[in-house]
This record gives C-alpha cells, sequence and structure tokens, in this order.
C-alpha cells in the first residue's frame, strides 16, 4: 500500500500535479509545497478555524483534510480569493471597522464570512456569530468582525 | 500535531473497500472530521486508511415508503439544505445546525458520526429516538441493526472489525407527531454539556451516559412533574471538567421542561 501518492489539482485556477505522503494535510501541502502561506495552521485538530479554504467551492478546514483528498478538486485559498477580487468588499469593510489586530485569524475568517456573503441573504448579528462560531479571534472581541461582516451581508459594504 | 505516517487508498466499488477493511491496521475515512483530529493529536494509529469518499450510492437522501434512506456520505451540509429532511424528519432538521461549523458540516458524514458514537453527538441520540435501523455492510452481505443495539458503549458500536456502516434509515414523521431538539453548549457548535432528542414521548439524552440514554420511565409519564422526578431516578449523567453530575442532571430538566410543551401540543 502507497504511503505517497500522485494527485492532480486546481489550486486558484491552476492545475498541478505533485507527488504527497498521504500524512500530509491539505494547509500543509498549501503552505509548504506550494508557498501559499495565507492559510494558518493555529491549533491542527480543528478547533480555531484559522486554516479555513475552500474546496469545490465549499469552506472545509486545511488540518482536517489530507492533500490526496484533494485530488481532483479545486482549490481557492484566501492569496486566490484576494487576486480575483471576489473578497474586496470584505477586506475594505475589516480595513474599516479596525476587524482585526494580529491578523492570523484574519484569512480564515474572511474566507469564512464570504460563504455567508455567497448567500446573497441578509443575516442578522447572531446568525453571522453563529456562522463565525468556529473561526476563533483572540484580539478583537469579535464585535468589530460582526460589524465588518453585517455591513457587507446587508448589503452596505 | 502532524498525523503519523500511513498508507492510504481509496477504493472504488463497496468489495473493494471491505477486502481493504479487512486488512489489518484499516480504518475507514470518510469525512474526517473526527478521525484527522484524533490522528494528528496522535490517539489513533492506522496503518491504512481507506477514503470511503469515492464509494458510489451511499451520498444520497431517498424518501421510500414510510421510510428516509440515507447514505452514510450524506454530509451536514447536504442535510441542512434537504427538503426530504425538513418535511420528514424535523427532529434531524433541528439538530443538524447544532453540530459543530459551517466549514465542519460541509466535510462530515452522517455515517461518520454514527460509527464513531461520540456519547454528546446529535445523531446517535436521533437514531435512537426515530428508532432508526443502521444498514451495515460486511464481506457477507448487509445487515440491519435497530438504533438500540447499536450503540453499546462509550465510542464502541455493533459494527465488527471490517464492516462498514452504508446508510441510516429512519422513518419519515407521520401527521400528529411532534419531536423536539435542544442542546446547551457553552458557544454554538461545541459540544454538547447535555442534550435532548424527542420524539413524541421517546425522550433521548445525550452527553449523559456512555451512550444516548433513552429515559424510558420520563417518557411514560403524564405530566411535566412527574416526568422530571422519574428522570432524577434514570438519569446519572457522568460529571465533565466543568459539570458535576448534579449540574446535568438539572439541566436535562430544564431541557425537558423546554421541550415539553412542544411534545404535548395535540394537532
Amino acid at each position: 500500500m502507497d504511503k505517497s501518492l500522485d494527485i492532480e489539482l486546481t489550486v486558484n485556477g491552476s492545475r498541478l500535479r505533485r507527488r504527497v505522503a498521504a500524512r500530509t494535510h491539505l494547509v500543509d501541502f498549501l503552505r509548504e509545497e506550494l508557498g501559499l502561506t495565507g492559510s494558518h495552521a493555529g491549533c491542527e485538530h480543528g478547533v480555531c478555524g484559522a486554516c479555513t479554504l475552500r474546496v469545490d467551492g465549499e469552506i472545509v478546514r486545511g488540518c482536517l483534510m489530507l492533500a490526496v483528498q484533494a485530488n481532483g478538486r479545486r482549490v481557492d485559498t484566501i492569496e486566490g480569493l484576494s487576486d480575483s477580487g471576489e473578497i474586496a468588499r470584505l477586506q475594505q469593510a475589516f480595513h474599516r471597522h479596525n476587524a482585526l489586530q494580529c491578523g492570523f485569524c484574519t484569512p480564515g475568517m474572511v474566507i469564512a464570512a464570504q460563504e455567508l456573503v455567497r448567500q446573497g441573504r441578509k443575516a442578522s448579528r447572531e446568525e453571522i456569530r453563529a456562522h463565525l462560531s468556529g473561526n476563533y479571534c483572540r484580539c478583537t472581541g469579535y464585535q468589530a468582525i460582526v460589524d465588518a461582516v453585517e455591513e457587507v451581508v446587508n448589503g452596505q459594504g | 500535531m502532524k498525523a503519523p505516517e500511513f498508507a492510504y487508498a481509496r477504493p472504488a466499488t463497496l468489495a473493494e473497500a471491505l477486502a481493504l477493511l479487512a486488512r489489518p491496521g484499516a480504518q475507514a475515512l470518510a469525512g474526517g472530521q473526527s478521525l484527522i483530529p484524533s490522528l494528528n493529536m496522535r490517539l489513533s494509529a492506522p496503518e491504512l486508511l481507506v477514503d470511503i469518499g469515492g464509494l458510489p450510492g451511499m451520498s444520497a437522501i431517498e424518501v421510500r415508503g414510510g421510510s428516509v434512506r440515507i447514505g452514510a456520505l450524506v454530509t451536514h451540509a447536504q442535510l441542512e439544505r434537504s427538503e426530504q429532511v425538513a418535511r420528514h424528519l424535523p427532529l434531524l432538521a433541528q439538530a443538524v445546525p447544532q453540530v459543530a461549523h459551517a466549514a465542519i458540516r460541509n466535510r462530515g458524514t452522517l455515517g461518520g458520526s454514527l460509527a464513531l458514537a461520540d456519547p454528546a453527538a446529535e445523531y446517535p441520540a436521533c437514531a435512537l429516538a426515530l428508532e432508526a435501523v443502521l444498514c451495515v455492510a460486511g464481506r457477507n452481505g448487509e445487515r440491519r441493526v435497530r438504533a438500540e443495539a447499536f450503540f453499546k458503549d462509550l465510542f464502541v458500536t455493533d459494527l465488527a472489525p471490517g464492516e462498514l456502516l452504508v446508510a441510516a434509515e429512519f422513518p419519515a414523521a407521520k401527521a400528529g407527531d411532534r419531536s423536539a431538539f435542544g442542546e446547551l453548549a457553552r458557544r454554538q457548535g461545541d459540544y454538547a454539556i447535555i442534550g435532548l432528542a424527542a420524539h413524541n414521548r421517546r425522550l433521548v439524552f445525550f452527553g449523559a451516559g456512555p451512550t444516548p440514554v433513552l429515559a424510558r420511565k420520563a417518557s411514560s409519564q403524564k405530566t411535566l412533574a412527574q416526568a422530571k422526578a422519574a428522570l432524577a431516578s434514570e438519569l446519572a449523567p457522568p460529571a465533565d471538567l466543568y459539570h458535576s453530575s448534579a449540574a446535568k442532571l438539572h439541566l436535562a430538566g430544564v431541557l425537558l421542561e423546554r421541550a415539553w410543551t412542544s411534545l404535548s401540543t395535540s394537532n
């Protein structure tokens, strides 16, 4: 049985082939093999949400998915979503509201919030908090983050 | 917190998966939202991960006659979006948003949760309250196990080594059926301190023992006061780091009180 496998996937629009150890997490593959260090490895057991990224259009934990499980899939990271302009409104709102301090949680927070934005419906502060409950911020106390997301989700950003 | 070394295979058929799972040290991988953390923390060290994510026919929600068959690979997010689940399994529909967080609900599966049998998890309690039947595939074919016989002990189910949970069948709610779901956690998505999944007067508590606990005596009482008294005689929730057994029992009574009206209201 193989402990390393060839995988083929699309990362931020580019098609790639690599050989990876089966034990390698997707977030470590992105960071160490591809140099995409915007996805942060925090708790590494699925609690903090700093490694949140998108696979086939849905947010996932990068530390709870193996790189081999991304074979044949489309992966989007904070770098790709930033370059494409998709998250520009959220980035501006986070800036405007001081919704970050150290910034460690911000990429995961923004990708998670963008999933709510894409649902295209208005959301209450409670719904925003529930949606972001899997993303920890140890600096801001969340108020400013909810302010920023609320502004964009409710179409004022 | 990196996973130990293991081999990996992604079979394309159930037969191939069962052959791989028969090997020593083999472990099935579905959504991985509990297994991968346990690998990262080195609590588990399988020699071979058998990724069942590519198996056909295990990702559908089908209404057949009076029951709803849900494939083991159906994700929490799929359940959350399903109109069939909302219509026919209101208890499960109420439970899903309480399962972890959005990013985890996109990957985690119904089958994974049932097969792991975490005592604080929502689905095992729902399966017991709804009297679901679990469909288990092995090398000698498929067998069906009632939820009551499936959850045996802390993280122990009726699954034998090499067997795979392929689906769960839930009886569809009938007119006049009542269900109520409640869960207390410190934060949205955290593990439950204690929870209640109730279908009609079948009261099942989770986070209340090594398996989901059917409170038989409380379930048969006519008034809330009698049910709460009965609960004290049959529920002995284990203390955790933050809550004593007495506090959990009190909270179980609070959940019962909240659920009681909606379970009692007739059409």
